[in-house]
Formats: C-alpha cells, sequence, structure tokens
C-alpha cells in the first residue's frame, strides 16, 4: 500500500506540474460519444459529451437535483389551460469561437426556432441532416403536442400546446433540447457542409469543443465569454476508457480525476482509498422483472404473487450490486416525489410461495427468464441476476430456462409479448412520475408492447389519466400514490431494485455533485485544488 | 515478375468479390432489427420504424440491395454508420493507425526475441537451453492471449504500478495526430515526455500480442536453421575452420529472412484475429475494438465495410509478402 | 487371394504401427503430453463423480471464498468460489468436458467437410476446383476469429454455434492439404494401376488415396484440436460463445472479468487450465508430427 502511495504521489508530481499553469480536470468516460449533437441520439455518454459541455437549453436541472432552474430563459410563464408557455430570453450571451465559426451577434430567439423546427418540421433544410432521427423529441411526443412555436420579440418566444401535459417543462430541461446556432447553421449552408452542424458543435455552453479522436478523448476548453460566469476548470479532457475495471485503476493512479460507473466489485475498496471520494446517490431507475399476464398461469394474480416471495431480493443486492443497490418495491424509485413509503413489499418467503401456488393449481411450472444482453444501472448483470432467480425459483419447484437474444431481437420479441418473464428496466428522463409509470404501465402502452407485463388495469389507468391532466402536484402526488398500491397488489412485475450510483471522484476535485439524471457536469462549482 | 504479380492479382478479383458477398449476405440474414436497437427500451413506433427502414435502403429486394452496395463500393463508398452517421471508411481510417502501430511492434517484439532464441535453441541443440526454448515458445503458442493480456495487467498494472492500464497516451498529453501513429507523433511534439508515455502505453499489448508470433517464429527459425546447418556446404564450410559464429551469421540469417518473410504473411490474419481480442483487453483504441462494438451494436453498416476493409488489407498484406517472398527466393516465380 | 491382401495389409499396418510408436515415444514431452491429455479426457468423463460439488451449486453465503492455501480460503472449495459462491474446481473440472467436446466435434467437422471437398477438388480439377478453391480463399481473406465471431453473430451466440463457425473458419487448411496430397498422389503408380484394374471415382477417392494422406492430415487435426479451444475460449471470452451459467473455461474468465482485481481466483485457474489443455495437445502434436513426418524425422 505505502509503495502504491509513493508512487501515486510521483506520478501526481508530474501531473500537478502540469496542473499549475492551467487546470486541467480529466474525466474517463465510459464510452465514445454517438456524435455531439444531443437532439439525434439517446446514450447518457453521448450527453456528457455534449448537451452538458457544449451548450444550454431554455431551463435547465440544477445541478445535484430534478429542479427546472432558468437557463437560456429567464424566466418562463404558463397560461391558465397550460396550452401557452412564454419563455424571456436572456441577453448577452455569447456563442462559442472556434477554428471554423466566428460569431458576429448574440444568442436570440431566432437560435430557439432553428433548433426547434429543425426536429419538429420535415421541410426545415437541417431537418435531414445527419439522417434526421430526432429520438427523444419523438419520445416524449413533442411533435403532437406541439402546435405552435412563435418568436415574440428578438427575445421572447411562445410556445402553443395541443393538450395540457404538465411536465412539459421538465421536457424542456432534457438534453435533446439543447439550444442550437442559427447563425452557424446558415454559414454551414451556404459553404455546403450541414454535416458539421453536428460533428464540429458550436454551443453557448461552458465549455468549447476543441478535438475528438474516436475511442480515445474528447478535449474542450473554458468557455472565456460563458453567461454564467468562467469555469473554474481551464481544460476538460474526457478520456475514453470502456473497461470498468481499467476506469478504476486510472482513477488509483491520477491518470483520471472522475470515473463513471465503478464495478461495484471494487466499490469497497475505493470507500477505503483516502485518495478518493466516493460519491453516492440514489439513482432515478427502476430494474424489474415483468411477468407475461396474457400467458396462463401469470394471468392469475395469486401466481404473480407467489413468485414475487419466491425470489430472495437482498441476495440479488448482495450479489449482482454488490450493495450498489436498494431494494426496490414501488416501479418509481425513492428520489421521485409521490413516492409510496407505505407500501408494503413482499416478503421472502418460499414456503408460503410454495403454498400459494398450490393453491392456485399450478405444480411443475415450466417457464423462462429473459435476461437482457446490456448492462445497465438499473441492472448491472441481467445474466446473473437471472442465474439467482432461476435458483431461488427451482425452490419453490419452478422451474425456469434462461433465455437471451441481442438486444435488438431481445427488446423486439419483448415488446411482442414472446417471453413468459422478462427483466428490464428504465432510467428517468424528467423527473417526473408520469415518465415511469404511464409509459411502462399504462394500457396504451400494453398495446404498443412499452408495457412488458402486457398488464391493463381500468383502476390504475384511469388513476393515471387523471393525474397527467391536473397541474396541481398535492394532488397529482395523492393519485400516484394510490396507484403504486394498486400496482403492488396486482403484482405485475416483481420490483427488483434501484440501483445506487457511485461517482468515485479524486480527493483534488472540489465541488462535483452526483446528477440523479446521471449526467456528469463539470461547471457549477467544480474545482480542482 | 509482372507477369507473376498479374496473375496474383487475377486470382484476388473473385476473393474481392467473395468477400463483398459475405459481408454483404452475413449482415441481411444478422437477426434483430437495426432501428430498435437504436431505439432502446424506449422503442419505436411501427410508422416511423418503417420509415426509418425505408431511409437505410432496407426494404428493397436483396439483389437490388447488393447492386446498390457494389456499384458504391467500386465508387469508394462503404455506407454510414447507423451510431454515429459517419462514413465507415472514414471511421476505418481514422482507427487503422493505432492497430497499425501495435501489429507492427508486436511483430517486432517477435522478431528481435525470437529469431536470436531460435538460432540458439538450434545451435544448443538437444541441450537444457533448447529444451528450455522450446518449451517456453511451445506455452506462447498455446496461450489463451486474452487471458493472458488480463494476468500481465493484474501483475504488472496493478501490483507493481509499473505500466499504465490502458489508452495509447497519458491524457496530460496533447499531441496533435500528424500520422496516426502515436510514437512518431509524440516524437515530433514538443510535449515533453509524451514519447516515453506512448511507449510504455505500447509495451503490455505489444507483448500480449507478439506472442503467438513470437513462438512461431522462434520455432521456424529453429527448424530453418537446424536443416541448414545440416546442409553440406555448412558442414564444409565448418571443416574448412570457419569460426561457427561466422558460419551461423552467414549462411544461417539468409534462410532466417526467408522463414521470417513467410511467418509474417501468416502472421498477419492472426495478429489481426489477435488484436480483436487484445484491443479489448487493453482499451485500444483501434480496428479490433471498433469491429467488436459494431458487431454488438448491431451496427450493419459498420461491420459490412469493415469487414471487407480488414480482408481487403489482408489480400494486400499477402500480395505483398508474396512479392517478397520472390525478391528474395527468385525460384517460386516459376 | 483376398485373405491374402488382407494379411498383408494387416502386417503392414501393425509394422507402420510400430515404427510410428518407437518415434513418438522416443520424444518424452510428447508422450508427457499425451499422459496429461488422458488425464484431462478422464477427468471430464468422470466430472460427476470427482468434482467436490455441483458445478451450478451456489453457496449463497460462500461467496468469493479465495483458495485453500489463501488467509480465509476454505478445504470444502480447494481453488475457491466465485461471485454466487459456485466452486471454481467443479466448475473448472466440469469446463474440461465442454471445451474437449468442443474441440473434438470442431475438428471432426471442419476435417470431414474439408477432406471432402479437398478430395473432390484434388480429384476433378476443372471448374469445380476452381469453385471450391475461391471459396475457401474467400473464408481465408477474413481473419478466423472475426469470420467466427460475425458468423456466431449471425447465428446467435451459443456454443454449438460457436463450434460451427470455428469448424467453418478452419475447413480451408483441411482442403487445401487434402487438395495437395491428393494432386501428389494422382500421379503415383498404384492409382493408375488401380484405374487400369477399373476402379471407380469414389473407390480411387476414398480406399486408394485418402488413406496416404492421413499423415498430414492427423498433424494438422492435432493442431486444430488444440486452437479449436483456445478459439472456443476466445468466443466465450467475448461472450459469443458458451452462455453463462455452462462454466466453459473461456466463459468462465469472462464472466468473473469485473472479479479480476477483487477476487482474481476467478479469473487465474480457469486460464491456466486452457493453457495446460492446450499445452498438452501441442506437446503430443508435435510427437506426431515428427513421428509422422518422415522429413523431419532424423533431423
Amino acid at each position: 500500500m505505502k509503495k502504491t502511495l509513493l508512487a501515486l504521489s510521483l506520478g501526481l508530481g508530474l501531473a500537478v506540474s502540469g496542473v499549475a499553469q492551467a487546470k486541467t480536470l480529466v474525466f474517463c468516460s465510459e464510452g465514445s460519444p454517438e456524435g455531439f449533437n444531443p437532439s439525434l441520439y439517446s446514450a447518457g455518454t453521448t450527453f456528457d459529451a455534449s448537451s452538458q459541455t457544449i451548450f444550454n437549453r431554455l431551463v435547465q436541472f440544477e445541478a445535484g437535483s430534478t429542479k427546472v432552474v432558468p437557463g437560456l430563459a429567464e424566466s418562463w410563464t404558463a397560461s391558465a389551460d397550460g396550452l401557452e408557455y412564454t419563455f424571456n430570453l436572456r441577453k448577452g450571451v455569447k456563442y462559442h469561437t472556434t477554428k471554423d465559426f466566428t460569431p458576429t451577434r448574440d444568442f436570440n430567439a431566432d437560435d430557439i426556432l432553428f433548433t426547434f423546427n429543425r426536429m419538429w418540421k420535415e421541410d426545415h433544410p437541417y431537418h435531414d441532416v445527419s439522417g434526421g432521427d430526432y429520438k427523444y423529441f419523438g419520445w416524449m411526443s413533442m411533435g403532437d403536442l406541439l402546435k405552435s412555436i412563435e418568436k415574440v420579440d428578438d427575445y421572447t418566444v411562445k410556445f402553443t400546446l395541443n393538450y395540457a401535459e404538465a411536465p412539459f417543462v421538465s421536457n424542456m430541461a432534457m438534453d435533446f433540447a439543447s439550444v442550437l446556432s442559427a447563425e452557424y447553421g446558415d454559414e454551414l449552408a451556404a459553404s455546403g457542409n450541414k454535416d458539421d452542424i453536428d460533428h464540429k458543435p458550436v454551443g453557448t455552453g461552458p465549455f468549447v469543443f476543441k478535438s475528438y479522436q474516436k475511442d480515445a478523448m474528447i478535449r474542450y476548453t473554458a468557455h472565456d465569454d460563458y453567461w454564467g460566469g468562467r469555469s473554474n476548470i481551464d481544460k476538460l479532457v474526457f478520456a475514453i476508457t470502456t473497461d470498468a475495471n481499467v476506469r478504476y485503476q486510472k482513477l488509483k493512479a491520477g491518470e483520471c480525476h472522475v470515473m463513471p460507473y465503478p464495478n461495484p466489485a471494487d466499490v469497497a475498496a475505493m470507500d477505503k482509498d483516502p485518495e478518493i471520494n466516493l460519491l453516492r446517490q440514489e439513482g432515478l431507475n427502476v430494474g424489474y422483472l415483468a411477468f407475461n399476464t396474457e400467458k396462463p398461469p401469470f394471468d392469475q394474480k395469486l401466481v404473480r404473487q407467489a413468485l414475487n416471495m419466491a425470489i430472495n431480493k437482498q441476495s440479488i443486492l448482495d450479489v449482482v450490486f454488490k450493495g450498489a443497490g436498494s431494494i426496490a418495491k414501488n416501479p418509481i424509485p425513492p428520489t421521485i416525489w409521490s413516492y409510496n413509503d407505505d407500501v408494503k413489499d413482499y416478503d421472502y418467503d418460499p414456503e408460503k410461495a410454495k403454498a400459494m401456488l398450490a393453491e392456485a393449481g399450478v405444480s411443475g411450472l415450466k417457464t423462462n427468464i429473459w435476461a437482457m444482453p446490456v448492462q445497465r444501472p438499473y441492472n448491472p448483470n441481467a445474466r446473473r441476476m437471472a442465474e439467482l432467480i432461476q435458483a431461488d425459483w427451482a425452490k419453490v419447484g419452478v422451474e425456469a430456462e434462461i433465455v437471451t437474444f441481442e438486444w435488438g431481437e431481445y427488446l423486439k420479441r419483448s415488446k411482442n409479448g414472446e417471453h413468459d418473464t422478462v427483466l428490464l428496466g428504465w432510467t428517468g428522463d424528467n423527473g417526473d412520475p408520469d415518465n415511469f409509470m404511464y409509459v411502462l404501465l399504462g394500457c396504451d402502452a400494453a398495446k404498443d408492447g412499452g408495457n412488458r407485463a402486457r398488464w391493463c388495469n381500468e383502476e390504475f389507468d384511469s388513476t393515471l389519466r387523471q393525474a397527467k391532466k391536473v397541474t396541481d402536484q398535492a394532488q397529482r402526488t395523492t393519485l400516484y400514490e394510490k396507484a403504486q398500491v394498486i400496482f403492488k397488489e396486482e403484482a405485475p412485475w416483481v420490483t427488483i431494485a434501484h440501483s445506487v450510483v457511485f461517482k468515485p471522484v479524486r480527493k483534488e476535485v472540489t465541488g462535483f455533485k452526483v446528477h440523479p439524471l446521471g449526467s456528469h457536469i463539470f461547471y457549477d462549482g467544480v474545482d480542482l485544488k | 515478375m509482372l507477369k507473376f504479380l498479374f496473375k496474383r492479382l487475377l486470382v484476388l478479383v473473385p476473393v474481392f468479390f467473395g468477400v463483398t458477398l459475405v459481408a454483404f449476405g452475413f449482415i441481411r440474414v444478422l437477426p434483430g432489427d437495426p432501428v430498435e436497437v437504436l431505439a432502446g427500451e424506449r422503442g419505436v413506433s411501427a410508422e416511423r420504424h418503417a420509415e426509418l427502414m425505408t431511409q437505410l435502403g432496407l426494404n428493397e429486394p436483396l439483389w437490388q440491395q447488393y447492386l446498390n452496395y457494389i456499384g458504391d463500393v467500386l465508387q469508394g463508398d462503404l455506407g454510414t454508420s447507423l451510431i454515429t452517421n459517419r462514413p465507415v471508411a472514414e471511421e476505418f481510417f481514422e482507427l487503422f493507425p493505432a492497430t497499425a502501430e501495435l501489429a507492427i511492434c508486436a511483430i517486432l517484439f517477435a522478431i528481435i526475441l525470437g529469431i536470436p532464441a531460435g538460432i540458439i535453441a538450434a545451435v544448443k541443440r538437444g541441450t537444457l537451453i533448447d529444451q528450455g526454448i522450446m518449451g517456453i515458445s511451445l506455452a506462447g503458442y498455446s496461450m489463451p492471449i486474452f487471458w493472458w493480456g488480463l494476468l500481465l495487467i493484474i501483475l504488472f498494472s496493478n501490483t507493481l504500478n509499473l505500466t499504465p492500464v490502458s489508452g495509447r497516451l497519458s491524457f496530460l498529453f496533447e499531441v496533435e495526430p500528424v500520422t496516426g501513429f502515436m510514437l512518431i507523433d509524440s516524437f515530433l511534439s514538443d510535449e515533453k515526455g509524451a514519447f516515453k508515455s506512448a511507449m510504455h502505453h505500447l509495451v503490455l499489448p505489444s507483448v500480449v500480442l507478439g506472442t503467438i508470433p513470437l513462438a512461431v517464429i522462434a520455432r521456424q527459425t529453429r527448424s530453418a536453421m537446424l536443416e541448414v546447418l545440416s546442409e553440406d556446404y555448412v558442414r564444409t564450410a565448418k571443416a574448412k575452420g570457419l569460426s561457427p559464429l561466422r558460419v551461423i551469421a552467414i549462411h544461417a540469417l539468409r534462410n532466417a529472412m526467408i522463414t521470417v518473410v513467410t511467418v509474417i504473411g501468416l502472421q498477419v490474419a492472426v495478429l489481426l484475429a489477435g488484436a480483436i481480442l487484445t484491443e479489448t483487453i487493453f482499451g485500444w483504441p483501434g480496428i479490433g475494438k471498433w469491429i467488436i462494438f459494431s458487431v454488438f451494436s448491431r451496427d450493419y453498416f459498420a461491420v459490412q465495410g469493415g469487414l471487407l476493409l480488414i480482408a481487403t488489407s489482408v489480400m494486400v498484406v499477402n500480395l505483398t509478402v508474396d512479392l517478397l517472398y520472390g525478391l528474395i527466393n527468385p525460384r517460386i516465380l516459376h | 487371394m483376398t485373405s491374402l491382401t488382407a494379411k498383408t495389409s494387416y502386417s503392414v499396418r501393425s509394422q507402420q504401427w510400430r515404427e510410428f510408436w518407437f518415434y513418438f515415444s522416443a520424444s518424452k514431452t510428447a508422450v508427457a503430453g499425451l499422459c496429461f491429455l488422458i488425464g484431462v479426457v478422464l477427468m471430464a468423463i468422470f466430472a460427476d463423480v470427482i468434482s467436490p460439488h455441483l458445478p451450478a451449486e451456489q453457496y449463497r453465503d460462500f461467496t468469493e471464498i479465495p483458495p485453500a492455501w489463501m488467509e480465509g480460503g476454505q478445504m470444502r472449495f480447494f481453488l475457491g468460489t466465485d461471485y454466487a459462491g459456485r466452486d471454481m474446481l467443479s466448475r473448472i473440472i466440469h469446463g474440461a468436458r465442454l471445451s474437449l467436446i468442443a474441440g473434438a466435434i470442431v475438428v471432426i467437422m471442419s476435417a470431414s467437410i474439408g477432406v471432402l471437398l479437398g478430395l473432390v477438388a484434388g480429384f476433378q480439377g476443372g471448374w469445380i476446383e476452381t469453385i471450391i478453391m475461391r471459396v475457401m480463399d474467400t473464408i481465408m481473406a477474413v481473419p478466423g476469429l472475426l469470420m467466427a465471431l460475425v458468423l456466431v453473430a449471425v447465428l446467435g451466440p451459443g456454443l454449438l454455434n460457436a463450434m460451427v463457425a470455428i469448424a467453418i473458419t478452419y475447413t480451408p487448411s483441411f482442403v487445401r492439404l487434402t487438395r495437395a496430397s491428393t494432386m501428389t498422389e494422382l500421379n503415383k503408380d498404384y492409382v493408375t494401376a488401380s484405374k487400369v484394374a477399373g476402379a471407380g471415382p469414389m473407390r480411387l477417392m476414398f480406399i486408394s488415396i485418402l488413406p496416404n494422406c492421413m499423415a498430414p492430415l492427423i498433424v494438422q487435426g492435432t493442431l486444430s484440436f488444440s486452437t479449436a479451444i483456445l478459439d472456443t475460449a476466445a468466443l466465450g471470452f467475448l461472450g459469443m460463445g458458451a452462455q453463462a451459467p455452462l462454466p466453459e473455461w473461456g466463459t468462465l474468465i469472462a464472466e468473473n472479468r469485473d472479479l479480476m482485481l477483487s477476487a482474481p481466483w476467478t479469473v487465474t485457474f480457469p486460464g491456466i487450465a486452457i493453457l495446460l489443455a492446450v499445452l498438452a495437445i501441442n506437446l503430443m502434436g508435435d510427437g506426431l508430427r515428427d513421428a509422422l513426418d518422415p522429413k523431419l524425422k532424423r533431423s
């Protein structure tokens, strides 16, 4: 250990001497970004590298919470019927100056129109650039929701909606709504290099994009004229390191300052390391096992409850999450408002489960457990989880076969309901309970397959629909609390776990906060000692 | 010579088309649906799905798709990656130098250790030294290199803290990619210590990737040497009283050259296959890691283009080796 | 007449066999490799009897126990346990079965198809030969592991599909070898003699020519056997071969890879198992080659 420390301090000595003039923060990111325009992509990796560094949105999530705070809009108002939103834009916001672009004007309403019309209007000159597939814009049903976007004056924009949608302002804080530069767009269109808008990004954010080498690194420098004040960090580097073991190694060696997604197995050692601050926060996600309620015997509530009881969740938490998670009893994580803590989970009780299965007239049940081929925060190792569930179920006389498919195939087939039981999960987009419950358990979702339990409960569904229309949060809370009680009783899922997100950060980094929506933010008070 | 070259090229043409068929065919029979993968947990509506399939040209009849593909390939267009929306060829050639650098260093490592080891084993034939060298090289030849890499990381990077764990260069250095070869780029840059850092990063991956070629070269050199040493003119030379060192230097090295050239030729495909594992383990940003990622993420067009480019590079290297071999040993031209 | 030929050929065979064994047993290392391999085969056959635990049994109170000789180790889990409390030793013993069977099946599949195509190509010539050889060239143009990887992606991950994929990538070497030997043998007197005697092409190919090309094929088969085990393990390591909880050796390394630093024994021992098994086969292969290849025999 002493030796390690010595080598470490030597290594750091080298590092520090370089840092003396310019503060360089290295982030060992977990993969290559898909690109640099967040509206086209869906991976958190991409958002970290684009929306959280280069861009701003009209409104933003406060660092470390899901609270919506002013961004490029200084303030906003909603009409009484919830159909009109007016944003007052910030003045004097400067765009980045890069090798290829020098802005001649400040940010204004034209940029907002450019950004949203590109995603929305199929005849927009930029709509088809880079494939023209605006993922989150589609997923959040923005196309159906928007009626019009008007420029009232240079610094006022009005959004009119087709129907009242309580989470609209939160949507505007999501990564996909990052604001591009209309002037840059015009310039590229004139020179015939439209594609560059997504590869050589220009935004208003705290960091200016400098260079990218695929699978190796991304470099940024501080934006000197940032409207929120220049960042404390002079240079920001994303060192792309796909392997979690390796990221940890690099963090220990001082080759990077912050790393995401540690191996659950390494967390204990990180906690003990005096050079590392281990930050933790409950993740905004849920991992679950969904029963296909269309297939017997899973159409029986009793069977679903019994199989719930047959699973030793604590053991899953220990083995798969290595303690980096908490047992889930509700379909939404405890960090979301309206979480109903009065709901009681099914206890692990194989004897009772056996009896209940017998009562339901089920014996010698042969079934399958689908295990995802990919790693997700809500399920770090689905195969391992499936093996444990398989062993648990065997004890109550249920024989389950583990099935896996290539990821696209897995999603498609489970959407078509080919599974008996399937492991999956969800990570919240905007911190609204609707974004979990309606999307995953509503009757509409049962029809189009997003509801993997294919479970459509009249009472549950109407409660959710009601909560969508009401704008008063207290009223909505009551409704969602009621929905959670129905959900637990009916047991269409085995709610397994909410992950706890660990962020190991080196001691010399100060002010870094874990963001519940999963982004990594290096502005807002982050500094190096 | 020209005729020989021409003949070889003529054979390559059907193989090239064979590879385009394979690359094209594979991708079309791959289970799974690229549009679905891109959408993930959030899903995609049926209309949008159909729209995207049309946009990607995956709705046309197969023969039409193939003709389009061949037409594009002949014009140098290998398609666009589904994930990054960038041309596949561009991605490939951006990452290729990293793999080339690793492969060259691995083969150099193998040659520098392998040839002397083989010569010594041959000269000291039957002794403990010979048995030791041959035993080690057979172990190297039997090595599961993905495990070997992990073992070396545990030992050298984790326990001894001697080598960096992954990547090509410490991120403290900013080196402009000029050639794409990190050793050269870092040498040209004015960053102090960058070259050393690049060297450090290369050591373990080169050793891992070079292990099997090293074993093969050592074994080949030994048997080539044994053959030469038993030939009459060498015996005569020895009998004439020439110093053994001279005999070996003059007569053996020429033969060793032939062996090495042949082995390198045979090892190119092996090296590229090994690069897939080595790059995965060491986070080396090269084409091996890229193609694995593309296969796993169902990036249809990247796999299709990547297969073709890799196969083409193997063919080009093999052709070059054949020509070199012809130069060294003119007999085979006829 | 017939019985006489049979007798002669029998004694010729036994003579050949004795000669072979004479040269093979001269190499101590080859014999050692053979003995070790026999040991592994026995271990695989009697895995159920000799392994201390069931390979899939999860002792959840004993997860990540280190090997017996390390601090905190227990004799009942001699090589330690993995993340779910499964005994590593039992898993490795059972894994021998999967790895050996996989290797053997790959060789049988690729050799039988390869020999058949090689015989046809060498014997028939013409456009059939051209087509066969160009197809083989195409397969060889793509690095073997990459080819296998993409094939498995098509067929779906799994041990059986991995074996098929690897077998396909191994076929060209058998085809080339058989074709070359066939073409050499075709010009020899005994073939001409059988032709004159009116032997049909089938008889010529399988009865006359094939037995005389056996020596290099056996050597190639042994070498393929060892690389097949390595490649199956590599595919398993990449998550495209045998699927957990099957204890195939490469899969064992893959499933425990995130424990590499916290529980290194879960990664180390399966690797040693692969290395030793492959080394034994290669030692034996070297011995076989020396004994069967007359050119190298006395060098």
